[in-house]
């Protein structure tokens, strides 16, 4: 199945793009999207465990992934 | 309660009575600001980035966790996205309370959770003209420009 990961941030500007389009079999979990990640966009340098959401709550590197979910990857946050 | 992300200046005198009731006899109002200098960088402004619905959702949860945790149903926060210029009120945090205690804990953790959890970055413009996002570390980008911010 194919993947649109969000980017945010250096993140973003880094890949030259604001989403990464990947390739994962079915029952891949997060830590397989984020490997895919690497190899799509390799100036992309991402540190040993990155942020990843997946339907706009945080996600362990162990969750599944389905097709359907809305996936982002992004640098630690500083707001306020 | 209420939480919003908003892209213009933040009314902090409607916030703060948005929230006090007479039922109250404590407001805090915690409101962050854009500062002339970060590490002793000269800064002219800051822009910030979100990752809208999920820092509407985190904001919406934490406003939700500390009405339960300090036991008030009175917290308004507001978070400034775009470009803000010096003196500019990024966030702000108001919490009403029977008592003075909760009201000002209840607006510190919401500021150092906001900090830790809510998807939203700070791009930096310095007075040189150069930018950088904030607290992400040194980027080393493999092709020598790649990293630049405002590639």
């Amino acid at each position: 199945m194919t993947v649109d990961v969000l980017l945010f941030a250096s993140y973003a500007d880094a890949a030259g793009a604001p989403q990464v389009r990947v390739t994962v079999a079915t029952g891949a979990c997060v830590g397989d999207v984020v490997a895919e990640v690497r190899a799509a966009a390799p100036a992309l340098v991402l540190p040993a465990r990155p942020l990843v959401a997946v339907n706009q709550r945080y996600a362990p590197p162990t969750q599944v992934v389905l097709a359907s979910d809305e996936v982002a990857l992004f640098p630690p946050v500083s707001g306020g | 309660m209420r939480t919003a992300l908003v892209g213009v200046p933040i009314d902090l005198a409607a916030i703060a009575a948005e929230v006090l009731t007479p039922a109250e006899g404590a407001l805090s109002l915690f409101v962050g600001t854009v500062r002339n200098e970060n590490g002793g960088r000269p800064v002219d402004g800051i822009e910030y980035n979100a990752y809208a619905p999920m820092a509407e959702r985190e904001l919406a949860l934490l406003a939700d966790e500390a009405c339960a945790q300090f036991g008030t149903e009175h917290v308004v926060i507001e978070h400034r996205t775009g470009f803000l210029a010096l003196g500019e009120a990024s966030v702000a945090i108001a919490v009403a309370h029977a008592h003075r205690a909760p009201a000002l804990n209840a607006a510190r953790w919401i500021i150092e959770e906001l900090k830790r959890r809510v998807p939203i970055w700070k791009l930096e413009h310095y007075t040189d003209g150069t930018r950088e996002w904030v607290g992400q570390g040194r980027y080393s980008p493999v092709d020598g420009d790649a990293g630049a911010p405002d590639a």
